[in-house]
């Protein structure tokens, strides 16, 4: 097993609200290996789009400790922080509102690169930018317009130009494509593919769609209300899923193909906030399997399989 | 043969909107035709033309920008486009309702729940404000939400809950035909899974045809009878599930299926359509999906694409159908 | 290279508002009055004489009606009507201009300071707004005439105090909104300073609510400004402040009414021509007309 690029160590985000505390990432841990893709999946307020956020320092973490090429990156402030975040990068999940209207696609991609001093003058500023433009696929005749003129697809890989032009060892994918239509989306997962294979980067890969993170990550994680429930690499989780939310959610996708037949498990009630969370499991009010041990404590992530990691008692 | 009784029947619509930046053509000629019981998908991208065709449908596209240049829309035997005013809002809600893509934004905050329902009632059935709530509650039970919930406002429930008081308004009359705009696409997957659980239960119940739109061919496959594949404002091919499905026939199709993600089979690359959408405001002469077609040829660019049969009930608008034994390659996982 | 900044489309946001302001014919037309109320006021103090033309009295001429040589008759002392207010016209812009620039400046700064840092700050400075708000901009101008001296200077200070809590609110209530957008985070991701936001993001952005709140402002400063004068609080006579000229005619309405009627022409089309053109900043910036 080579070193982990990133290791996530019982990472806590919890925000004040006016009913209580609301637990939105709690005790995650996990590793992501040199140019391997961690697919995070689950549903809107499941807490994985503050996960990465706090990865990359973008939110303070309220407890726990995350670490960069094996250094403690959970306190660094002003320089520090602004040196490390060449090594990480974000894309986007709205290439709508990530993306400054009132500059040009050109000043967009320079940004970085003239906020870093990475280019020796202007005209290099201006290479680089065409450089990065080409690299993702976009026609030159663009540097000069505006977002708004671009079309979803085209103005996602603006933002993955943007963040190319630090050279990041590592990206965060925040639902990078569910804004596209499936057409365009496939583009974009081709394009990140690709630079993955020609630039060994290292994806997080966030995203509440099933059949996406499938079929580009390595391994995937399943958080439930700030908590992962199961990890597992991508194969293993859609073949052999454990925990019961798992099994639900991959039973719920809606499949395109008229000729296999499957069951599907409808879960009853809805994901509730996560606020002032008692002691139990947090999916015992949905789950089909609850009984008494549930109510008492919080099951952890355990391994029952090699690299199958599940937070359940009914499987413990 | 008695000839069944359609729900609806859609003859050449062509809706534009005018727009500073030029004639957006929307919608350029679909025909469809609706059976009771029945349930038709139609499937496509941003700016297909999907939700206009919705809109159209209720005689409710938006003024004064968009203009139906063309057509008749009948709906239980009444065409929406030339019934007078106070017929058309009989038709909503009592033949034909439907339902919103976004929750949030189709209720109204300062009414509670169970009015807003009854409100539906009480315009189409013309019960006393009592009765209306009385339905009102029944419907919020058919939809699974507690009865004691009536008298919340919106702001109180989830964003699954919302969209069922949205369905249960769209229900409450009882109409012949109910349109679903994207109805789970800003709900989480179990919370869909519990939705369309409804909506396919519910019209088990009361025979209610349905037009579902929709850019997920998955919720295609688990809801429809019948499929239309809308590109660039026209019906590229219809047909049954199987027709789709099984004996796809348009390129469009074919690239539609090759660049999903695919579960089964956990493939290393995605076969995406090369190129973007048509711009909306250039009408071409011959096929609309020319530009992105790998199978395009000098004359699909030159003459304008005809329906052709394929078989009783699948259509095709691609002319390279007749040559003989032309077919594309569809990867079937 | 150089010519891809050129390509298709490069006219960005302010392209596109100088586009929809064209289409507005009130706006247009109220940019030109405008344009030509500020060319007359430059003129008229260079080639009118402020000695001979403006101020110097000619008691047997006094209160004469409009006539060839003096088109719009003369006030109680015999002075040209049309001279004075064709001189008076830089006051009112002067202040209306100065006033509104002062407190854009101190109002949005303050406004983007607290908009984007929150907190305690913010608390401080928009409590402090509040305070400042409700005092009356006549009691402020009596205030600040009576320490400095009464002058035009001190008009636009008090005008300019009085309304920095509106720019205050204003560019606050707008950074909170661009604070919240998801470029600010990805700018704070590719490692941007606050400064660095602020000034290449929240600024440019929270722009237009401030920019259609300077030129609403410019009519309402140059009302008050007018008024004040016309208390004897602004622009001490003899020099030919509009609203002092409406102040002097004031007890000629009897006998001359060209001298109540002209200056106050004078202030309305200036004020009208200035809301025209905010009214067509507001609708050119307007959002909903955008995307």
């Amino acid at each position: 097993m080579s070193e982990p690029i990133l290791q996530v160590k019982k990472l806590n985000k919890y925000f004040k609200t006016k009913r209580g505390l609301l637990h939105a990432v709690d005790g995650v841990s996990f590793d992501l290996e040199f140019g391997k893709t961690l697919g995070v999946v689950g549903e809107s307020g499941c807490g994985k789009s503050t996960l990465g956020r706090t990865i990359i320092r973008l939110l303070e973490p309220t407890g726990g400790e995350i670490y960069f090429e094996g250094k403690d990156i959970t306190k660094l402030k002003g320089k520090a922080l602004i040196n490390f975040r060449k090594n990480i990068q974000m894309v986007f999940q709205d290439p709508f509102s990530s993306l400054d209207p009132r500059m040009s696609v050109g000043q967009i991609i320079a940004e970085p690169i003239n906020l870093h001093k990475l280019a020796k003058d202007k005209e290099d500023v201006e290479r680089r930018t065409l450089e990065l433009m080409d690299t993702v696929g976009l026609a030159q005749r663009w540097y000069g317009s505006y977002p708004h003129q671009l079309d979803g697809g085209r103005r996602q890989r603006i933002g993955i130009a943007r963040a190319l032009a630090l050279k990041p060892k590592m990206i965060i994918c925040d639902e990078p494509v569910s804004a596209l239509d499936v057409s365009i989306q496939a583009q974009i997962l081709n394009l990140l593919k690709e630079l993955q294979e020609t630039r060994n980067i290292s994806y997080l890969f966030i995203t509440h769609d099933l059949s996406v993170v499938y079929n580009f990550s390595d391994d995937i994680a399943v958080m439930y209300l700030g908590k992962l429930v199961e990890k597992a690499p991508a194969e293993e989780l859609f073949r052999n899923p454990i925990h019961p939310y798992t099994k639900a959610l991959l039973s719920a996708i809606p499949v395109p193909d008229i000729n296999k037949k499957r069951q599907r498990i409808i879960l009853e009630g809805e994901v509730f906030s996560p606020i002032n969370l008692p002691d139990e499991c947090r999916f015992r009010a949905r789950c089909n399997l609850r009984f008494d041990m549930c109510a008492k404590h919080e099951p952890e992530l355990k391994e029952v399989e090699p690299n199958h990691f599940v937070a359940c008692w009914a499987n413990n | 043969m008695v000839k069944e009784k359609l729900v609806l029947e859609i003859n050449d619509l062509v809706v534009n909107y005018e727009t500073d930046n030029g004639t957006v053509h929307a919608v350029n000629g679909i025909n469809l035709k609706l059976k009771q019981k029945q349930s038709v998908g139609i499937v496509g991208e941003t700016g297909a033309g999907k939700t206009t065709t919705a809109l159209a449908i209720l005689n409710l596209i938006p003024q004064p920008t968009g203009i139906i240049k063309n057509g008749t829309i009948i709906v239980d035997g009444k065409n929406m486009l030339t019934i007078s005013e106070s017929d058309l809002r009989m038709m909503r809600g009592k033949g034909v309702s439907m339902i919103f893509q976004d929750p949030m934004t189709a209720l109204n905050p300062v009414f509670t729940i169970g009015e807003q329902i009854a409100e539906s009632v009480r315009i189409h059935e013309g019960v006393s404000n009592k009765d209306a709530m009385q339905r009102a509650i029944e419907m919020l039970e058919i939809v699974g939400i507690d009865k004691d919930r009536a008298y919340d406002y919106p702001h109180q429930l989830s964003g699954g809950m919302k969209q069922r008081v949205v369905i249960a308004i769209a229900l409450a009359c009882q109409a012949k035909l109910l349109i679903a705009d994207e109805p789970t696409t800003a709900l989480d997957v179990t919370i869909q899974a519990q939705v369309l659980e409804l909506i396919r239960s519910y019209r088990e119940k009361y025979d209610t045809a349905m037009i579902l739109i929709t850019h997920d061919l998955g919720i295609v496959a688990e809801t429809c009878d019948e499929v239309a594949v809308m590109y660039a404002g026209v019906i590229v091919e219809y047909g049954t599930l199987e027709d789709i499905f099984n004996r796809t026939k348009h390129p469009y199709t074919e690239g539609l299926f090759n660049s999903l993600p695919n579960i089964i089979e956990r493939r290393s690359k995605l076969t995406p359509i090369p190129g973007m959408v048509l711009d909306p405001t250039i009408l071409p002469d011959g096929c609309v999906f020319a530009d992105r077609c790998s199978y395009v040829i000098d004359t699909c660019r030159t003459t304008f694409q005809k329906d052709i049969a394929v078989s009783d009930t699948h259509i095709v608008r691609c002319s390279r159908y007749q040559e003989p034994g032309f077919n594309i390659k569809r990867m079937i996982a | 290279m150089k010519g891809l900044r050129k390509e298709r489309g490069s006219s960005g946001f302010w392209g596109e508002v100088l586009k929809e302001f064209k289409k507005n014919k009130g706006a247009v037309t109220g940019f030109i009055v405008f344009s030509l109320i500020v060319l007359v006021a430059v003129l008229a103090v260079f080639l009118l004489d402020y000695k001979t033309q403006i101020t110097k009295i000619n008691i047997p001429e006094a209160l004469q009606p409009s006539s060839w040589k003096h088109p719009f008759g003369t006030d109680q002392f015999g002075r040209d009507i049309l001279n004075r207010i064709l001189y008076g016209a830089h006051y009112s812009l002067l202040i209306g201009l100065c006033a509104v620039t002062i407190s854009t400046a101190i109002g949005s700064m303050l406004g983007i300071i607290a908009g984007y840092f929150g907190g305690l700050v913010e608390t401080i400075i928009m409590r402090t707004m509040d305070v400042i708000s409700p005092i009356p901009s006549v009691l402020l101008a009596i205030c600040i005439a009576s320490a400095f001296g009464q002058s035009l200077i001190s008009l636009m200070l008090a005008v300019g105090i009085v309304t920095v809590p509106a720019f205050a609110r204003v560019a606050r209530a707008s950074v909170m909104s661009v604070r919240e957008e998801e470029y600010i985070e990805a700018a704070k991701a590719i490692g941007a300073s606050d400064i660095n936001i602020i000034v290449k993001h929240v600024i440019p952005n929270s722009l237009p609510p401030i920019l259609v709140q300077a030129t609403m402002r410019v009519a309402s400063a140059i009302i008050v400004g007018s008024s004040l004068s016309f208390l004897g609080l602004g622009v001490p006579a003899p020099k030919p402040e509009w609203g002092g000229m409406l102040a002097q005619g004031r007890s000629f309405l009897n006998t001359s009414t060209n001298m109540t009627l002209y200056p106050g022409l004078a202030i309305m089309i200036t004020v009208l021509a200035i809301n025209l053109i905010g009214d067509g900043v507001r609708d050119a910036m307007d959002p909903k007309l955008k995307r």
